[in-house]
């Protein structure tokens, strides 16, 4: 479903651009015109998290019609995962030297290692809770949420509860999870120090390739069968219910993956921004996670991926340059791709070239409260 | 009519003066024996004049206490002012310079008796407030030689709320006195069990040396308190809960106008609250600069000016944006989110980030006390308020001839236009009342809440969940699903700390939807559908 000649163009862009970041980062001198700093491949790496993210959003909602305001809580959900495993890594290094305990267990009078922080000074261990928790979160959910048939703006409001709910509850001290001030100061990842110039560009070429696999494994999945009764659930749940097919078990499925993916996504983005705090877990970023989408174009996939970067990149420009400016324009863009860009950046270079998009989007059914 | 006048005169003359004569006579002997030279004789004194009735008492006790009552050459007592000269202690008249003299002699029991003496005067002072704080001073110190005074004060209080608290006094203080007969203690417990509060409780739970029917008495006597005190601070959590409710049916309300009538996804709704506590705090400002007087009823101004302000601001919104995302209510919720982001990044432009200061009204501050209840006045005036909009709101969407259009074009929009209504102006107007309510709840929240850019950001979910919970579409659903979060929220709060209540509240919602997709309250018919 996804054209081949895109799908070779994003691969070619995300790969060929993280490996030129990386020889220009390691392979140049300092005062070369052509150095790329230490900081550009962090954020580009940062962009490629978001990308993920984007990317496992688009699937739920371009592929299956689920608008989840409540993604960005696997992303931290994973995010916090990883920061759990950095954590444990700082050992006595850290500023009260308590080889087990993390400073601010320290802080708060912890005696002893809750019994969840177990474990999590192995990195396999880390990482298959960082896609275990989101996924079973997801799982509880969906199935709870896709059985009872809770549909369209209902699952959207109460995604966005869950991931409030969270919030709440990952600021709350006795959590065990930092508080409000969350986890940070991360010494090294796998023996490697975050600091190095060699460790960034690592988790830089790590996530490029992370995303391109995702990338290819839900081009995959939309193009297939499955994919084709979950575009059928998307356009008329009812009639692919009267067709045969259980529509609660597709939209569990793909809501359960993609919750995996942004929780993969949530464990790079943490040791490339050193700090994971439960500010993620507001339900503001999962909503701008959502533009992301919408920008790029819903339902292409490429455009989740092209809609993280611009929007992150303009993010980055505004809020340096233009501080006070940056939520006009978020604002303005929301409003703006909404009313005149439907179908995203990717729909308008289509409609550009006069190329039929081959991933049609139907309108929406039109209710009869507006007849 | 003059000479009957005169004559009852005549006849109380004779029943007043003795007694201001009586206690002259009482004084004197009193001074006498302050004038005294050993310790018994000067305590004596101050116990007499204590209980003398002379209006000079206090002053010459005040003065004995701050070690300013002094004794002349001819035994004549005087008070050294503290701003210099002296007054002669018994008629209070400025007198000369008595030459040398000293202080009259005080040891710890005469200390001990001024103390008691003072206490006891304050028991027939002029003002309540005082006889019931000197009261309330012998409950707390549960000295028994208070006793007799008390009991004088209370055969002469008129006031019947400063008696009780004399007479729980007097039981307070009585269990220590050695002669108290066993029917008075188990009076006593029987007094301090209808006082019933936190005091009255730690002291029958602490008497000891009783006869075992007065510990009886007094076992039985907690119990009963405790019971009372766990019924009042329930009635306290319901109070507590009512007002959340009501706060958050003020914030619910406009929403299930726009949401629950139109189907409209407003996410900028929280900024229309967010609007109307601004206009408050303009309202304010401008009363405070130009017409100090009129600050009271600042509110009413604010009222209709917040509700036209954000109406006409929805009436703009729905023109220039809604209309074209009919039908399409992911759109409408991403682009409306956009507004809100413009909406508050405006504010915070033309106001600052910081948070307004917005004054409440002094008829808005203090609380009432109702037995064991305090109930504060602005959370009383938001409840009322919130019950005010609701049945105001729903009186115009049932009688007024706007409310039977916007029923109409909710319910079969083809068929309303096509009887002659002007559909788009329906919607524009819909919108405009559901924003125009949403600017008033602001009004009532700048009273309890920080006035900031972010103030609309706290209420949209918890609002989205009370519409969603009451059943959309629905406006008595709204009012009980308001009132349902708002106590189970503060039931659970004292068990389970308030973020944890939250979250437990936000998850039961997310689970009670699974079962009830479409609220307590979901609209039947056709119209579900939709």
């Amino acid at each position: 479903m996804i054209p081949l000649r895109s799908t070779i163009l994003t691969l070619v862009l995300v790969l060929g651009g993280a490996i030129l970041m990386a020889v220009l980062n390691l392979g140049t001198a300092e005062s070369s015109a052509l150095h790329v700093p230490t900081y550009a491949v962090s954020l580009a790496g940062k962009y490629l998290s978001f990308a993920m993210l984007a990317l496992a959003l688009d699937l739920v909602w371009g592929f299956a019609g689920i608008l989840s305001l409540g993604h960005a809580a696997f992303f931290a959900l994973g995010g916090y995962a990883m920061g759990m495993y950095l954590m444990r890594q700082i050992g006595p290094r850290g500023v009260y030297g308590n080889a087990v305990l993390p400073d601010f267990m320290v802080f708060l009078n912890y005696k002893e290692l809750p019994w969840y922080w177990h474990g999590f000074d192995q990195f396999p261990f880390a990482m298959l809770m960082a896609v275990l928790v989101p996924a079973l979160i997801a799982l509880v959910f969906g199935w709870l949420a896709f059985r009872s048939r809770v549909t369209g703006v209902y699952l959207s409001i109460i995604t966005q509860a869950l991931t409030y709910a969270l919030l709440l509850a990952f600021f709350r001290n006795d959590m065990g999870f930092g508080g409000n001030n969350g986890m940070t100061d991360f010494k090294d990842l796998l023996g490697m120090p975050l600091q190095a110039d060699t460790t960034r560009v690592g988790l830089l070429l790590a996530t490029a390739v992370m995303l391109c696999l995702m990338f290819l494994a839900a081009r995959f999945v939309v193009g297939s069968r499955f994919g084709k009764v979950l575009v059928a659930v998307r356009d008329t749940e009812s009639r692919t219910r009267f067709l045969g097919y259980r529509p609660e078990s597709y939209k569990l499925v793909v809501f359960v993956a993609s919750a995996v993916m942004a929780g993969i996504g949530g464990a790079l983005y943490v040791p490339q921004v050193g700090i994971i705090n439960p500010g993620e877990f507001s339900p503001a970023n999962s909503i701008e996670a959502v533009i992301w989408v919408a920008v790029g174009g819903r339902g292409t996939l490429t455009g989740a991926i092209l809609g993280a970067i611009l929007v992150n990149l303009g993010k980055t420009y505004f809020t340096g340059a233009l501080p006070e400016l940056w939520l006009y324009a978020l604002g303005a863009l929301f409003i703006f791709v909404t009313l005149f860009l439907p179908k995203g950046v990717i729909g308008a270079l289509d409609r550009f070239r006069h190329i039929r998009p081959v991933d049609e989007v139907p309108p929406e059914k039109i209710s009869e409260v507006t007849g | 009519m003059l000479r009957i006048l005169l004559l009852c005169l005549l006849m109380l003359a004779p029943i007043c003066a003795p007694s201001s004569a009586r206690a002259d006579d009482a004084a004197n002997e009193a001074v006498v024996a302050l004038a005294g030279q050993n310790f018994d004789d000067i305590r004596r004194g101050v116990e007499a004049l204590g209980v003398s009735g002379s209006p000079r008492a206090a002053a010459i006790l005040g003065a004995l206490q701050d070690g300013r009552l002094v004794l002349g050459a001819d035994k004549q007592l005087f008070i050294k002012l503290p701003e210099g000269g002296y007054q002669a202690a018994l008629t209070g008249e400025p007198a000369a310079d008595p030459g040398s003299v000293r202080p009259v002699r005080v040891n710890n029991s005469i200390r001990r008796s001024v103390d008691a003496a003072l206490g006891a005067l304050r028991l027939f002072d002029a003002s309540a407030a005082t006889r019931a704080s000197a009261a309330e001073a012998v409950f707390k110190s549960r000295d028994p030689a208070g006793i007799p005074a008390l009991t004088r004060a209370i055969a002469a209080e008129k006031d019947s709320g400063v008696k009780r608290t004399m007479e729980q006094a007097r039981a307070a203080a009585l269990f220590a006195a050695g002669d108290a007969s066993e029917a008075d203690r188990l009076a006593a417990v029987a007094t301090l069990r209808d006082r019933g509060d936190i005091d009255a409780r730690a002291l029958l739970s602490t008497l000891t040396n009783q006869p075992p029917s007065v510990v009886e008495a007094a076992a039985a006597a907690v119990k009963s308190i405790d019971f009372s005190l766990q019924l009042w601070s329930l009635l306290q959590s319901v109070y507590y809960g009512l007002s959340l409710g009501s706060v958050l049916l003020l914030a619910a309300t406009g929403l299930a106008i726009t949401f629950g009538v139109m189907g409209v996804i407003n996410m900028a709704h929280g900024e229309m609250v967010m609007i109307g506590a601004y206009v408050t705090f303009v309202v304010q400002t401008i009363i405070r600069n130009h017409a100090p007087g009129l600050f009271g009823a600042s509110l009413f101004f604010a009222v209709p000016l917040a509700f036209l302000v954000a109406g006409a601001i929805g009436v703009a919104i729905e023109r220039s944006l809604i209309r074209w995302l009919y039908g399409r209510p992911l759109e409408t919720l991403l682009a409306t989110w956009g507004l809100s982001l413009l909406l508050q990044q405006a504010i915070r432009s033309i106001f600052g980030p910081t948070n307004q200061e917005v004054g409440t009204p002094a008829w808005m501050s203090g609380a009432m006390q109702l037995g064991g209840l305090s109930l504060t006045y602005n959370r009383l005036t938001i409840i009322v308020f919130a019950v005010l909009v609701l049945a105001t709101l729903m009186a115009v969407l049932r009688y007024t001839s706007l409310g039977l259009r916007m029923r109409a074009v909710t319910q079969n929009r083809r068929m309303a236009a096509a009887m002659g209504i002007r559909t788009p102006w329906i919607d524009a107007l819909t919108f405009g009342l559901g924003s125009g309510v949403a600017g008033m709840a602001g009004v009532a929240l700048s009273q309890i809440d920080n006035v900031s850019p972010n103030l609309g950001q706290g209420y949209i979910i918890d609002s989205f969940m009370v519409v969603v919970f009451g059943g959309v579409g629905n406006l008595w659903g709204t009012a009980v699903g308001a009132l349902t979060l708002g106590i189970l929220n503060k039931f659970l709060e004292p068990v389970a700390g308030a973020v944890l209540a939250k979250i437990v509240v936000l998850v039961a919602l997310i689970l009670f939807i699974q079962r009830k997709p479409r609220g307590m309250f979901p609209l039947k018919g056709r119209a579900v559908e939709a």
